[in-house]
């Protein structure tokens, strides 16, 4: 990467806030993230209290124990990025790196676990274009597994830096942005998964 | 996320400050990290699309006022290519000219030379969203070649119409429609979080919140409206998608989805793009008048106040596009009571700058023309406006040309005036050189003209019920007469006069750019920041970056000889 060449702009160094620019940035970047999820999230809600039985009755056919165990995974991912997080701030870039890892350990776990979820319910034949229930599933959950994806990603670049002690700053940027990953996905099980028929 | 992880354009390196050193045409203005050149990429962009949205519309002009015959450098219009260039031109204009060239042109340029620091906080990121900008107009432009042509769903693209390729009979054009708008959404919202993190953390040294030029404020404002809307239209854009080239059902009625609830997705976003659009043009507009009147801007903060109230209250009327779209008749009283509720923020800057103009010794020089062209074109926008947000008049209304005149009569001041105000008043520190006033008058005069005559018929049309979607007249009695058809002509007349006219500001901005008469640093004797810098400026923008000592609009004050006060001059 051009990264150890680029010139930063005097304005980057700039802080009238006091908040350091990258967190302000990584704040706004999830503030419009959570309005991309709440509009999917009220479309669900709204087919959900008008459809009422039915809906409820297809998320009987959600598997909740994957779920729950994936809601685990998550969570724990989540505590890796904390520590990362205390890791850094006493600059300890080493060790901040391995509870990244970690936290991308998690993020792997999650993916893996929800794909056999995924062809199980594809196997019983729950597929995408089987009803609307099923077509919200599978775009907001996979749209939750694509930011898992990038936020692994990302955080693989900023642990790869983080281990040579360069911009320990992102550490804490890149666990704002993981942890909002993870309370959409503490959204996403209640209502996909535990307020089934009943 | 810093700048870093996410650039993923990379190889580009360049030294930093004063340009001492040679770069090859590629690495200056194709693949620059500076704000004036990404600012400069996204104005030729978007003035290139609106050549082409101009393009369009007198495509279909033609068809309505001369049905069924050949229309010159076109040729035969079907029905179904009406509808594919009535949804281009409304698409265009909207998302690919006034997006990129109020706010990206104008907030990249302006926002770092406004407050003082040599460049965006993330520069590549800002490069990064001018790429995504440019490939998503590539993928809207190539549409218009693949089978089926471009999409023909008209730009709110309401499904089912938008989502069953048999209705809209663009099989290919409607998924590379909705790609290229998802992916101009994602170019603006990297631009917008740059503006607003830039100007939250890297105001020059001594510049609070009030010492802000509005047309700064406004950016930023606007770029927050935008980040805090597209969403649900985002998630709406994936599942729209998804129905078209994925078999699901969320729009069809006839599988358990609901199309109405695209049209509100579509509108939470919908209504407040139109301040995001508006905001700037004020912005603009707000500078220029300040400047040409020799007057402190009249009543700053309740300017900023107004805009504020505008940019909430702008969450809370988008229902009034669905007023017949079978939504609760209680709810549109509801509506109604919020969309006449922002009309007053609106008319209360309007007055300001009229309250700005009162008394002052005004120059009517070319942006200082556009200024207050907007302001009169924008009042009969407004105006008309009023009748269309409440529910009982609006029933009448609804889909005639009565709407297309309205909004035509707002855009086209916030998106035409309010950029050509922007473009000749900065045009000196844009590229160091004057452009010519006389040509400039000419060109003015032969563009508002001919706007109004192209669209005060167009009331009249609506007012004798004329909808607005229909390709001929010809099989509507009551539509095609003699004196309605007459209207029609002039209207296309008058647009074929207004697009001729574009003719001469076009050479005379590149005639400029090259020759026209050097500019100095300060050529209209301004306050704000940018008119210390160089014309144009270096890399860096500044040797040094300069201080701030007083508020951008302190024209004619009583203890100073000369009428204006820069803003980095210390105090006595």
């Amino acid at each position: 990467m051009s990264s150890t060449t680029f010139p930063r702009p005097q304005a980057t160094t700039r802080s009238v806030t006091g908040i350091s620019t990258g967190k302000l940035a990584v704040w706004w970047i999830v503030a419009s993230e959570i309005v991309i999820f709440g509009g999917l999230l009220v479309f669900y809600l709204l087919m959900r209290f008008r459809h009422g039985d039915p809906w409820a009755e297809a998320a009987t056919h959600t598997n909740i124990y994957i779920g729950a165990f994936n809601t685990f995974v998550l969570l724990t991912s989540s505590l890796f990025a904390v520590l990362a997080h205390q890791a850094a701030e006493s600059d300890n870039g080493k060790k901040a790196a391995r509870f990244l890892m970690y936290t991308i350990g998690g993020a792997l776990m999650f993916l893996c676990v929800k794909s056999y979820e995924w062809s199980i319910e594809i196997e019983k034949g729950y597929v995408l274009t089987k009803n609307v229930f099923w077509g919200c599933y599978y775009l907001i959950t996979g749209l939750h597994g694509f930011h898992v994806i990038a936020g692994a990603i990302i955080m693989g670049f900023v642990a790869k830096d983080a281990a040579k002690g360069k911009d320990l700053q992102r550490v804490e940027c890149i666990g704002i942005y993981w942890h909002f990953v993870d309370i959409v996905w503490l959204f996403l099980f209640p209502l996909f998964y535990t307020t089934a028929a009943g | 996320m810093d700048a870093t992880t996410t650039a993923t354009t990379s190889g580009h390196t360049e030294s930093h400050g004063h340009g001492h050193h040679e770069e090859s045409f590629v690495s200056k203005y194709l693949l620059s990290t500076d704000h004036k050149i990404i600012g400069m990429q996204y104005m030729f962009t978007g003035l290139i699309m609106a050549l082409i949205g101009g393009y369009l519309a007198y495509v279909f002009r033609m068809q309505l006022a001369y049905p069924g015959e050949e229309i010159p450098g076109y040729g035969i219009l079907t029905p179904g290519d009406y509808n594919s260039k009535v949804t281009m031109h409304g698409t265009i204009m909207i998302f690919w000219v006034a997006m990129p060239v109020l706010i990206a042109a104008f907030g990249n340029f302006l926002i770092p030379l406004m407050i003082g620091c040599d460049d965006m906080v993330f520069p590549r990121i800002n490069r990064l969203s001018y790429q995504i900008f440019l490939i998503s107009a590539i993928i809207l432009v190539a549409s218009f070649f693949v089978p089926g042509g471009a999409f023909g769903g008209a730009w709110t693209a309401y499904p089912p119409l938008s989502a069953t390729a048999e209705y809209n009979l663009t099989p290919l054009g409607a998924p590379l429609w909705l790609i290229a708008v998802a992916l101009e959404f994602v170019a603006f919202l990297l631009g917008g979080i740059n503006f607003i993190t830039t100007v939250m953390n890297s105001r020059a040294k001594g510049m609070s919140m009030y010492d802000i030029p509005l047309v700064v404020w406004m950016i930023v404002i606007a770029s927050i409206l935008f980040m805090l809307s597209v969403g649900p239209l985002v998630a709406g854009a994936v599942l729209l998608l998804f129905d078209q080239i994925g078999g699901t059902n969320f729009y069809n009625p006839a599988a358990g989805g609901d199309p109405l609830v695209w049209q509100h997705l579509f509108w939470f976003f919908g209504h407040p793009e139109v301040y995001v659009v508006l905001l700037p043009a004020m912005g603009i507009v707000a500078e220029v008048i300040a400047v040409f009147s020799r007057k402190k801007f009249f009543g700053y903060k309740l300017a900023l106040y107004t805009t504020f109230a505008t940019g909430i209250l702008s969450f809370v009327v988008w229902a009034h596009h669905q007023f017949v779209a079978g939504i609760d008749p209680r709810m549109t009283n509801l509506f109604t009571v919020t969309t006449l509720l922002i009309s007053i923020p609106i008319a209360e800057l309007l007055f300001l700058y009229i309250a700005t103009l009162y008394r002052g010794s005004i120059e009517f020089s070319v942006p200082m023309l556009w200024a207050l062209g907007f302001i009169a074109t924008f009042l009969i926008g407004g105006v008309t406006g009023i009748y269309l947000g409440a529910n009982g008049t609006d029933i009448f209304f609804h889909d005639t040309y009565f709407v297309v005149a309205h909004f035509h009569y707002t855009f086209f001041p916030i998106a035409i005036i309010g950029m050509y105000a922007g473009l000749t008043y900065w045009f000196p520190k844009m590229f160091g050189r004057h452009m010519n006033q006389t040509i400039g008058k000419i060109h003015f005069w032969f563009t508002i003209i001919p706007f109004n005559l192209i669209f005060l018929p167009q009331f009249l049309l609506g007012l004798a019920g004329q909808h607005r979607r229909i390709y001929d007249f010809s099989n509507f009695p009551q539509l095609s007469t003699h004196e309605l058809q007459h209207l029609r002509i002039v209207a296309t007349t008058s647009l074929i006069v207004m697009l001729i006219a574009q003719v001469p500001f076009i050479i005379n901005f590149f005639y400029s750019i090259f020759k026209g008469r050097k500019a100095e640093k300060n050529p209209w004797k301004a306050n704000t920041l940018e008119w210390t810098a160089d014309s144009p400026p270096g890399h860096g923008n500044w040797a040094v970056l300069p201080d701030v000592h007083r508020g951008p609009y302190e024209y004619s004050h009583p203890d100073r000889d000369e009428d204006y006060w820069p803003q980095d001059e210390p105090s006595k």
